[in-house]
């Protein structure tokens, strides 16, 4: 059998020890008109060999990015990713252990979260960030909580800029205990400032702004900021692309209270969209309304340096109800991608990459409006996605696109596309896209 | 003592090196200056060499499974095998984008679909949702079902859960996340759920009941009946917290001895790598009529392909994952079902209960054991002997254990065991090496009688000797500050 290494032999020598003749003896506890008679019905078990061939004929049947010229986004994104990080990332020494609760046997795991958290404040110009939440949804949604115990008001605005599957998990997460949401309308792909005006009073606890947004623009953060902050004590929750922070404001530049997102496109292959992890960094004073865990400096008992997992009396294992979350389990090794990819882009790189997407997709942006019939939906500036309007039906562009070798992007509306491109993408590969466009369009 | 990654960087130093730019736009042009960040983000400069250096003297301090005994009750800290991560990264798992159109990922779909079956199998539960993220947010897609069943009967009186004093803290944690009040009930003096207690507590409001079975003290609910009969007299749902479930594979199917909802945590059970604190994933199985309130999408199956479904998302509880949650974990436990089967699964559960057993037929001698019975895969020792006899605490004696190569038992858990050590040894460990952590707790029982000093002054040959915690929460320190 694999993975056990009992022999029937060992067995026996086992069930000597205990006192036993046999395993039924062990588990009488069980009432026996539970126990299962006939055994589960599965297939039949098979070898390494045997597995490998049948994932090898079920990945057949997937046709990966790798293989298309892909400009899907739309919340998750394909990325340059060095060899080294997976190198590290799938070593047993990170990848079977546990949470690292012995610090003494889990300082490589401790001061790989401390050096993650220290680049996340870096990145976002915050004080304090946790070891990570699932993905950028929960995040925002935890943020949404943490504001609530922070000021007690339970109303909190979200854009309509706001990636729609963003929304769906925070209505999950505050229905249940009364959070009201309030919804800012958009003008011109970007949040309504006016409107947003029009909504703020003190009832409002919390703010969140996405940007670039869900359609890719860049939202004028000091201006919403300033929105928010008239009214004392309502936070502001910025939900940003980690790499769009090497070129665009640090969210601590326009004073924003807890500072969120995905944290995917650092390092992380897309895997059909999971595991992500979230990203959560905000200031000191409100370090103790944290979720989710934390790692920070400390020495040993002869005054060397060490880590250790503190502020854990927030923590659902010590706090039990009263914890600040539930979560317990993180996405630990994502992170560790995360690290190691921020440590290889480093300063330079990953600001390069930044540049380069941004270069990429306005490249393909001009080029494509002036084919006949299509145009850019939105005048606000954008990052590395933008939404076309095209004279043909979104899903025929996929659709047709499709044979050409080509994911066309993710259909918003009937004659709207969403379009995202990386540092990944060649000219070659934008142009082949341009022409496809021209063609599928009859122009 | 090792530097930090930005301990190493020095300006100007580069780990890798992007193409050369092939368009020619300047980002002013593009970006309005207000938008441009003012300060760089001064992340590490240095080498790849230095990057693999820094990271591989880190794992150094770690200790994992292959490294020795991982005995974290609770926690099953089995050997994860080496296929899993190989097949996982596969270019047609790893670069899949979750909005490919799904003609172009059906062999994903089609491997979702069936672990959605065998999950609902293994657990005798109608159907399973692969979504949720970990074990905790399985437990919150949980409550959230037994909330959306009681509001589509009207039942909004039913404002409180119940959850034994043995429960995980994340039991009561969610109850709260979900608006329920909690109310805790004692274990008995056979260490399980009290009945009489029980019957007392449930009234007209009660909505549910979490129960971890076998509990975390190892001992099977053997009252699962009476349980199910008293709960579902006022119509509330048993929620069974499946992060024991690495007992009862092919010996018990919770779903058909009454219990309504069960979330794996499948970094246990299944044999995924727990990551250092994860990605896990929490796939959740409910009986029939809980079907409707599952998360979207599920994955289903037409005539000749494979699909995400929303049919039923007016009554779902909505989402709770971006997309379709932990695709990469899900592999991995797909490829250990299939490669155990069901003779396969029946004989880990059976190992890890047989091992158990046996450790605390050693240890029984040593240390102190409250409930004194056979256990199924995981039991609780305690250090209140040696508290008394010899002021040496259960943090000692863990400490001692990482001096001996071992990682230490789950420690002051449950909360109802004084000085508890919860130990699960796990079906893969073998006969010499339960022998060789029975000898090392052996020892430290022995050594607690001649040399208590030791214990206190453990563990000696760890990277760091023992850490402060204390302070780490009174000088909190949580970034390392970049010097200009």
């Amino acid at each position: 059998m694999p993975y056990i290494s009992n022999t029937d032999r060992d067995r026996r020598e086992m069930f000597a020890k205990i006192g036993v003749k046999d395993f039924d003896e062990l588990i009488q506890a069980i009432p026996e008109k539970f126990r299962l008679k006939d055994g589960l019905k599965l297939d039949k078990a098979m070898s390494e060999l045997e597995i490998t061939n049948k994932i090898k004929s079920q990945t057949c049947k997937n046709i990966c990015s790798n293989s298309m010229n892909s400009f899907l986004g739309a919340g998750v994104y394909d990325h340059f990713i060095p060899a080294a990080v997976d190198s590290i990332v799938s070593r047993p020494e990170f990848y079977t252990a546990y949470t690292p609760y012995q610090a003494e046997v889990s300082q490589g795991t401790l001061q790989f979260i401390y050096e993650y958290q220290s680049m996340i404040c870096e990145l976002t110009g915050m004080e304090i960030a946790n070891a990570s939440m699932y993905d950028g949804a929960s995040a925002v949604a935890e943020a949404i909580l943490m504001a609530v115990r922070k000021n007690k008001l339970e109303k909190a605005i979200l854009p309509a800029t706001l990636n729609p599957e963003f929304v769906k998990v925070i209505k999950s997460y505050t229905e249940s205990v009364d959070i009201e949401l309030l919804t800012v309308p958009a003008s011109g792909g970007v949040i309504d400032l006016k409107a947003l005006q029009a909504m703020m009073d003190d009832t409002i606890g919390s703010v969140v702004l996405q940007s670039p947004n869900f359609f890719g623009s860049i939202e004028d953060a000091k201006a919403i900021s300033e929105i928010v902050h008239s009214q004392e004590g309502c936070l502001l929750i910025a939900a940003v692309d980690p790499i769009s922070l090497t070129i665009l404001n640090a969210p601590s530049e326009y004073d924003a209270d807890i500072v969120v997102g995905e944290g995917q496109a650092l390092g992380n292959s897309m895997y059909m969209g999971g595991p992500l992890f979230g990203f959560f960094a905000t200031k000191l004073s409100m370090s103790r309304q944290m979720p989710g865990r934390i790692v920070g400096g400390t020495l040993d008992v002869e005054g060397k340096r060490a880590f250790a997992l503190t502020l854990q009396a927030r923590e659902q294992h010590i706090r039990r109800a009263k914890a600040t979350s539930n979560i317990c389990s993180n996405q630990s090794l994502c992170t560790l991608a995360a690290t190691v990819y921020m440590s290889l882009m480093g300063r330079d790189g990953l600001k390069e990459a930044a540049i380069q997407s941004a270069q990429k997709a306005h490249y393909l942006a001009d080029e494509l409006s002036q084919i006949k019939g299509i145009s850019l939906k939105y005048e606000a500036p954008f990052f590395k996605e933008f939404v076309i309007q095209t004279p043909v039906p979104a899903a025929r562009i996929i659709e047709e696109m499709l044979p050409r070798g080509i994911y066309a992007g993710v259909e918003l509306g009937k004659s709207e596309l969403m379009i995202a491109v990386t540092e990944k993408k060649q000219k070659t590969e934008l142009d082949e896209y341009i022409q496809a466009m021209k063609e599928v369009c009859n122009v | 003592m090792s530097k930090n990654i930005f301990e190493h960087s020095s300006p100007g130093r580069k780990g890798v090196a992007l193409p050369p730019r092939d368009t020619d736009i300047f980002l002013d042009k593009i970006i309005p200056q207000k938008y441009h960040r003012q300060k760089s983000a001064r992340l590490p400069e240095v080498s790849e060499l230095e990057v693999m250096r820094h990271y591989i003297e880190l794992s150094h301090k770690n200790h994992f499974i292959e490294k020795g005994l991982y005995p974290l009750g609770s926690c099953t800290m089995k050997y994860n095998p080496k296929i899993h991560e190989t097949l996982v990264r596969h270019t047609c798992f790893a670069n899949l984008h979750p909005y490919q159109p799904e003609s172009t990922m059906q062999g994903a779909l089609e491997l979702l679909y069936e672990l959605q079956k065998d999950l609902a199998e293994i657990s005798g539960m109608a159907a399973v949702t692969l979504q949720p993220a970990a074990g905790a947010q399985g437990e919150f897609t949980g409550i959230k079902i037994i909330e959306a069943y009681h509001k589509s009967k009207g039942n909004t009186h039913k404002t409180k859960i119940i959850i034994p004093d043995s429960a995980h803290g994340t039991n009561p944690a969610t109850c709260h996340l979900v608006g329920f009040d909690v109310v805790e009930l004692k274990s008995d003096a056979q260490g399980r759920c009290d009945i009489a207690r029980l019957r007392e507590l449930v009234d007209e409001n009660t909505a549910g009941f979490m129960l971890t079975n076998p509990n975390t003290l190892g001992l099977f609910e053997t009252h699962v009946e009476e349980i199910s009969e008293i709960m579902h007299s006022v119509d509330a749902l048993i929620y069974m917290d499946g992060a024991n479930m690495n007992a009862l594979m092919g010996i018990v199917q919770p779903g058909k001895i009454g219990f309504d909802i069960i979330h794996y945590n499948v970094h246990k059970t299944l044999s995924t790598p727990h990551g250092g604190g994860g990605p896990g994933a929490g796939p959740v199985g409910v009986v029939e009529k809980l079907i409707p309130f599952l998360p979207v999408p599920m994955v289903a199956k037409n005539e000749d392909c494979y699909y995400l479904d929303y049919a039923h998302q007016e009554t779902s509880i909505g989402k709770v994952h971006t997309f379709y949650g932990n695709f990469a974990v899900l592999v991995r436990a797909y490829i250990y079902i299939k490669m155990l089967g069901a003779e396969g699964l029946r004989r880990v559960s059976e190992n890890a209960i047989i091992n158990a057993n046996y450790l605390m037929a050693i240890i029984k001698d040593y240390y102190h054991i409250q409930h004194l019975e056979y256990c199924m895969h995981e039991f609780v020792a305690d250090g209140t002997w040696q508290k008394k006899a010899n002021g040496v605490s259960t943090l000692d004696i863990a400490k001692r254990l990482l001096d001996k190569g071992f990682h230490a038992p789950t420690v002051y858990f449950p909360l109802i065991i004084p000085e508890a050590m919860m130990i699960e040894p796990t079906e893969t460990e073998s006969l010499a090496s339960l022998n060789a952590f029975a000898t090392a707790m052996i020892e430290i029982a022995q050594e607690a009688k001649e040399n208590p000093g030791l214990l206190h002054d453990a563990p000696l040959t760890t990277p760091v000797r023992r850490v402060d915690d204390v302070r780490a929460v009174k000088h909190l320190d949580p970034i390392f500050k970049i010097e200009e």
